[in-house]
């Protein structure tokens, strides 16, 4: 039995080795091509989204797309620096929900499977995402 | 009681035409139906509340499941309410068959769910959830014969889960603890207690992985008391659920649930079908 686990163990840690491909977020995102077109797709998705789509009414889309793209890259760790401002500042007065904030994870979602981006890469982003919620939603 | 019942399901679906289906929850993320009929895996209620209602919206599911085991099979079939995932109530019942008697015996469970703290995705610690099911044996019958004292009962619950993005190789990783205060023998289809025992503290718990947006793949255990001479064993089930989108999923799962009412090795199917508004 014990043997039995030991093998198990390290087949799973040999397995977990070769699944954990080595570099950076960024670079498993298609780096700055692959965010580029991510977010690209991500415009198109809320412009056609009858829940989210009224947050973006007077917003000036170049500039949306030149900092989330800049965001995405340096929160995932590629060689950008975020000039845009800060998230409390970005969202305040726009009483974002809980609902609204799900439904932008499941356009960006559609995006990233859009753009062949392995489903692992998926999860990884949303995990530098989530704790942001807070910052965003209610205020 | 039991009269008014169908009551239930009617007034549900009065309020789910008020009310629009509930969206704001991820896919996969309110989990299925248990046995009692909360929120949950198959057999441990999990914190979160029942269907995909967020802050502001209101919640209706609708469950049946079928658990067929060596000599025994349970029907279960009901409903919950979730109001703007803060309070989620259900009601279940449950039709225990015994084939070889051709007996059988039937129980309603009326339940309560109240979210304390947290959510299951972005907070940062587990969101935690506590519970009450009070349940009433309709055929008591089997259950004097073998020493239970009451034929009702209420069991009490808290429990906390998380799902953690990414945490399993990039799969998203579940898991689930609840402590239940009860002395339900067998569910309560047995009754409840028996001589010289007081009701316990029992732990139950749940882990799954998320292999897509869809499919969770994931094993639980169920702690029991042993109350009646007869002996009672924990429960254990392996699972796959199936979320195609927001209104439907489908569960199936192998069961272990040792020794029920004298008869050993109880394994077998289970099967459950939710549907979500
Ligand atoms: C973790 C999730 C989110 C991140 C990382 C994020 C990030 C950003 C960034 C980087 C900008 C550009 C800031 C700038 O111009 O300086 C922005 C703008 C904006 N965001 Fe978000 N956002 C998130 C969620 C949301 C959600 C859920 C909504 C609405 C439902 C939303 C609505 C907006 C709008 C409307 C703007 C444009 C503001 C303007 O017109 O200037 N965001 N966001």
């Amino acid at each position: 039995m014990k043997t039995l686990f030991f093998i198990l163990s390290l087949l799973i840690s040999i397995s977990a080795c070769s699944l954990q491909s080595s570099g950076t977020l960024y670079e498993k995102l298609g780096e700055e091509s692959g965010i580029s077109a991510i977010v690209e797709d991500l415009i198109g998705l809320i412009g056609e989204d009858k829940q989210l789509f009224h947050f973006f009414a007077e917003t000036k889309v170049s500039r949306f797309r030149n900092k989330l793209i800049e965001h995405l890259c340096f929160i995932s760790d590629g060689p950008c620096v975020y000039t845009g401002d800060n998230m409390e500042d970005v969202h305040t007065g726009m009483h974002i929900s809980e609902a609204d904030f799900n439904r932008m994870v499941e356009l960006l979602q559609q995006a990233m499977t859009t753009n062949q981006v392995p489903l692992p890469t998926q999860n990884l982003l949303l995990a530098r995402l989530a704790p942001m919620r807070h910052q965003i939603v209610h205020i | 009681m039991t009269k008014y019942l169908y009551l239930f399901p009617l007034t549900l679906l009065f309020f789910s035409h008020l009310c629009g289906a509930a969206n704001g929850k991820l896919l996969a993320t309110p989990g299925v139906s248990q046995v009692e009929g909360s929120a949950g895996g198959g057999l441990v209620p999990w914190a979160q509340l029942a269907g995909y209602a967020s802050e502001d919206e209101i919640a209706i599911n609708g469950f049946c499941s079928r658990a067929s085991v060596s000599d025994y099979r349970l029907d279960v079939c009901g409903a919950q309410l979730n109001w703007h995932d803060r309070i989620e109530l259900s009601y279940a019942h449950q039709r225990f068959d015994v084939p070889a008697l051709e007996l059988q015996i039937e129980q309603n469970i009326f339940a309560a769910k109240i979210r304390i703290y947290g959510d299951l995705v972005y907070s940062r610690w587990p969101q935690l959830s506590a519970g009450i099911q009070h349940k009433r044996l309709q055929d008591p019958l089997v259950a004097n014969l073998l020493g239970a004292r009451h034929e009702q009962g209420t069991d009490l619950y808290l429990s906390a889960s998380k799902l953690h993005l990414g945490a399993a190789f990039g799969y998203n990783w579940l898991w689930n603890l609840t402590g239940r205060y009860t002395q339900a023998n067998q569910l309560g289809l047995l009754g409840f207690g028996a001589e010289n025992k007081h009701a316990s503290l029992q732990f139950e718990t749940s882990t799954a992985v998320l292999l897509n947006n869809h499919l969770a793949f994931g094993i639980e255990y169920r702690q029991k008391p042993d109350q009646l001479g007869i002996k009672e064993d924990d429960w254990q089930d392996i699972f796959i659920a199936w979320f195609p989108n927001k209104t439907v999923s489908f569960t199936l799962a192998w069961l272990d649930l040792g020794s029920i009412a004298g008869a050993n090795n109880q394994t077998g199917w289970y099967l459950s079908v939710n549907g979500y508004l």
